[in-house]
């Protein structure tokens, strides 16, 4: 399954989230497509691996003496895990742990589009969105950085097609107008850095008010 | 005790990978001592140079420790080595702790439980992580600082991206031959 996808994740992003630079919210959409692309599975690997020869390799400061006593103590404490949220449907893990487990909750933004915000904060924001097949994501440009990943259906613009488990990258320099394909809705888990500001149906003084 | 299995004739799995194996299908209490005196040093090492204080680092290495005795069930040599699920344990710890939010995890495979181990699979995993050691101690003082800098969690993307001319590249082709059969064993899964 899935053996299609042709857009991946950089190299250094994967290498970012390895090392959990990356801001939270392009780390949830690069767990999610980890989890669903076995080349990025692979590839985030190797990069763990580099990070395991550098932690062999680390110059060794000795633990204070209490340490391991304590550690060797706790082993056999009563520990809750924490909840692990595993791929229901369409949505992989990191997305139903950023759920929390319920299914979205779409709010309609116009046009048959449709979106769930999933976190939003200083470092950007996470959502769901819906978009019926033939229509376009409003003509938008970013601030930032903005990461896609199609769970669902497929759409294109002037950069290409994107299927699921395809990821698109775009910054400020790409001015694009995502359009659905023909078939099922397409839902894509969409993370910025930066406000989008959208052109097309919702105002500019608008955007507060969506969060968007 | 440095890890580095005893080779008598041909190559055989590390002592590491052997605890680590103990830990996990025995919870072997002793094979989990000798694994805590290898990596909790070098974990207070490697937590300090990330930018801990040596209070914090000790708090971050015992937590670790106890993921590592906790999440062993998970460990599985045909994938991984020792050191690079320590080290993502390491750093999923470390910001959990520091940030005081719960990093997005891949959904995990599910193992092939019951399946005997395949010696041959893990020794070339492990192969390929000494090779990458070889080609990490190639690297010139200020090379090996930034690919440092990148894994211990003190450059962006975007700074890891501007750099990629040097050391990541470097490493890269070395990464690359090692992906091949990480990728054949992953799709061997699905």
């Amino acid at each position: 399954m899935m053996s299609a996808i042709t857009h991946h994740t950089p190299d250094e992003m994967l290498a970012a989230y390895a090392a959990g630079t990356l801001p939270h919210v392009f780390a949830v959409v690069v767990a999610s497509h980890v989890s669903i692309c076995v080349d990025c599975r692979a590839a985030l690997g190797a990069h763990q691996a580099v990070g395991g020869a550098i932690l062999e390799g680390a110059g060794k400061v000795a633990v204070s003496g209490g340490l391991k006593a304590n550690v060797l103590a706790s082993l056999d404490a009563r520990h809750t895990p924490e909840p692990v949220f595993r791929r229901s449907g369409i949505y992989p893990g990191p997305v139903m742990s950023a759920l929390n487990g319920r299914q979205p909750r779409w709010r309609k933004l116009g046009m048959g589009v449709r979106q769930d915000i999933l976190s939003t904060g200083n470092d950007g924001s996470v959502r769901l969105l819906y978009i019926p097949p033939g229509q376009a994501v409003p003509d938008h440009g970013h601030n930032g950085l903005e990461l896609t990943l199609v769970l669902q259906g497929s759409f294109s613009d002037e950069t290409g097609r994107f299927g699921v488990g395809d990821m698109e990258i775009a910054d400020e320099e790409l001015d694009h107008t995502p359009v659905a394909d023909a078939g099922d809705p397409c839902i894509c888990l969409a993370a910025t850095d930066a406000p989008i500001r959208f052109r097309a149906f919702v105002p500019r003084l608008l955007q507060p008010l969506f969060r968007i | 005790m440095e890890g580095s299995g005893t080779s008598t004739d041909g190559p055989e799995i590390s002592e590491q990978t052997a605890w680590m194996i103990a830990v996990r299908d025995n919870r072997d209490r002793a094979a989990f001592s000798v694994l805590f005196d290898f990596f909790a040093p070098r974990l207070k090492g490697f937590v300090i140079r990330a930018g801990s204080s040596s209070e914090q680092a000790e708090e971050i290495v015992q937590d670790v420790m106890l993921t590592v005795w906790r999440k062993a069930a998970s460990f599985d040599p045909h994938r991984a080595q020792v050191s690079a699920w320590i080290y993502q344990i390491a750093r999923n710890r470390h910001i959990d702790i520091i940030r005081k939010e719960r990093r997005p995890l891949p959904d995990e495979l599910e193992t092939q439980a019951e399946a005997e181990p395949d010696s041959s699979q893990i020794i070339a995993i492990e192969q390929e992580s000494t090779r990458l050691k070889t080609a990490l101690g190639r690297l010139s003082a200020e090379q090996r600082e930034m690919i440092e800098k990148a894994y211990l969690g003190e450059l962006t993307h975007r700074e890891i991206s501007d750099q990629t001319g040097l050391p990541l590249g470097t490493i890269k082709s070395r990464i690359r031959l090692g992906l091949d059969r990480l990728r054949h064993e992953l799709q061997g899964l699905r």
